[in-house]
């Protein structure tokens, strides 16, 4: 358990002392937020969709933990490349709890994030309908950290290097951000997009979110919340497999 | 302590280690000595559970790296050839870390941290982060952690690459030491003929993953009737530069070799 712990630790402080990452990571979800929430607003006003500042808000939150948790999670290179990796590895601890510090410390890290860019939407407007519901938002947003730090594990653990890392980036992480329902509703889309966007995870996190945060949900919480956890199981054993696949 | 059994590792169609067969008894200091891409390191991988190998048997105390990892993790220490540190966190954090993954007690963590660090001149920057370090003083810091906690086996891949002499004897002393008042079986490589001279006990010569010659640092001497071990390790293994390889970007030349067959 210390194990597990210290690793978590070291995320952590790692993350704290890198302040210019914590603020370039909030660039892009911010330039999604005030662009797209005030540039479309009004066009989203009129047909009859209400404030999107206040749709997109949860959609933005939800952003920032994908990109943040993904990109902790594939860290695992930079230790791998670094050669900490190694210390860890050769270390009489199961690999499994060196798999789980990690995991949790990408986790606990993009949490953080989301709670900052949750502050940012607050600043630009955005208000939560029930304060009553905002825990269970916050449960959300530990769900989408895990379910995508553990993705980042798994990545990290498969990949030997950076280079595939656009690729990841173009055909993984912007994919599951685009067809999430982030930034548009659920409602009527057509056939095909419908059907991808169900098989998405972060879809279900952002619903999750604006259920709780925005009381307005498409697939409703409580399917939210399943979904979610199962997926969260199945990336920890992935990423767990893979991990202990990891050849120096 | 070891015993390796025809051991091979094959990267593709690459033989890195090549059928080798050695004992290390325990208490034992141990030189494996060979030129650049010899098949050192690809044994101290196998050894301490980071690499399978291809075939043959592998024993530490009498247990196998690839069936009881979580055994034999728990009996060696390894300083390896190439940075393992976290640049991020600081010395002490580094020491902290590595106490916490050898599980010792918080008390004597705390106490030997103080006393390595002391010793291999680091205690002043104790509080910088690693990356404001110096090659050097990276290369110390390796050292002392690995020296943390008491393993049966230590493994010391090229120890000394890159430090100063004062450094280096600190760390033999202390080496010698170890192994005279706690028992503790020494494996090591290293470049530095003279080192090995003076602290090996016995020394496996190995050159293009095969062992040309074994025994004490005399032996080798009248072996090849050589005055230096370092004349003897260059008539054992010949005066052609070696190139290193098996990389990453090798390994995968090597297969894209394969695939376009």
């Amino acid at each position: 358990m210390e194990a597990i712990y210290i690793l978590w630790l070291r995320e952590l402080k790692r993350c704290a002392r890198s302040r210019a990452q914590i603020i370039a990571s909030l660039g892009q979800p911010l330039l999604y937020l005030l662009v797209l929430g005030f540039g479309l607003g009004p066009v989203f006003q009129k047909a009859g969709g209400g404030s999107y500042l206040q749709f997109m808000a949860p959609g933005v939150i939800g952003m920032a933990v994908l990109f943040s948790s993904v990109f902790s999670g594939i860290a695992l290179l930079w230790d791998r490349q670094f050669g900490f990796l190694k210390e860890t590895l050769v270390a009489p601890v199961p690999r499994i709890e060196i798999m789980i510090g990690r995991t949790l410390g990408a986790a606990t890290t993009s949490m953080i994030q989301g709670l900052l860019i949750t502050a940012v939407c607050l600043v630009a407007g955005f208000r939560p309908v029930s304060l009553a519901m905002v825990p269970l938002g916050f449960l959300f947003l530990a769900l989408i950290a895990i379910v995508f730090a553990a993705l980042g594990t798994t990545i990290g653990s498969s990949l030997q290097d950076m280079q595939a890392f656009p690729m990841v980036m173009n055909f993984l992480v912007l994919p599951i951000f685009f067809l999430s329902g982030a930034l548009f509703p659920l409602d009527h889309l057509p056939r095909a997009l419908g059907i991808v966007t169900s098989a998405d995870p972060l879809t279900y996190g952002v619903d999750g979110l604006r259920a709780t945060l925005i009381g307005r949900a498409h697939f409703g919480p409580a399917v939210d919340l399943v979904v979610l956890a199962i997926v969260a199981v199945i990336l920890l054993c992935l990423g767990a497999w893979r991990f202990s696949k990891i050849e120096i | 302590m070891i015993r390796v059994q025809h051991l091979v590792k094959r990267f593709a169609e690459f033989a890195a280690v090549d059928d080798i067969s050695f004992d290390v008894a325990g208490g034992e200091i141990f030189a494996f000595l060979g030129p650049n891409g010899a098949g050192k390191t690809t044994t101290i991988k196998m050894l301490t559970t980071l690499l399978p190998p291809t075939s043959g048997t592998l024993e530490i105390d009498g247990l196998n790296p690839t069936e009881h990892q979580h055994e034999v993790r728990k009996r060696f220490g390894i300083v390896f050839q190439d940075p393992s540190l976290d640049q991020d966190l600081t010395a002490w954090e580094n020491m902290d870390l590595h106490g916490v993954l050898y599980h010792v007690p918080r008390k004597v963590r705390r106490e030997r941290s103080e006393t390595l660090l002391k010793l291999f001149e680091l205690w002043e920057r104790k509080d910088s982060p690693v990356k404001q370090f110096s090659g050097g003083m990276k290369r110390r810091l390796e050292i002392a952690r690995g020296f943390l906690h008491t393993p049966k086996i230590l493994f010391l891949d090229e120890p000394t690459l890159g430090l100063d002499p004062q450094s280096r004897n600190q760390l033999w002393t202390h080496v010698k030491n170890l192994n005279q008042t706690e028992g503790v079986t020494v494996f090591l490589t290293t470049h530095y003929m003279d080192e090995a001279d003076r602290v090996a006990q016995r020394i496996a010569v190995i050159d293009h993953g095969r062992i040309v010659a074994t025994g004490s640092p005399a032996d080798l001497k009248t072996q090849t009737g050589k005055e230096s071990l370092e004349d003897a390790f260059l008539a054992l293994t010949g005066t052609a530069i070696r190139d290193e390889s098996a990389g990453s970007a090798d390994q995968m030349r090597q297969v894209a070799k394969i695939w376009s067959r």
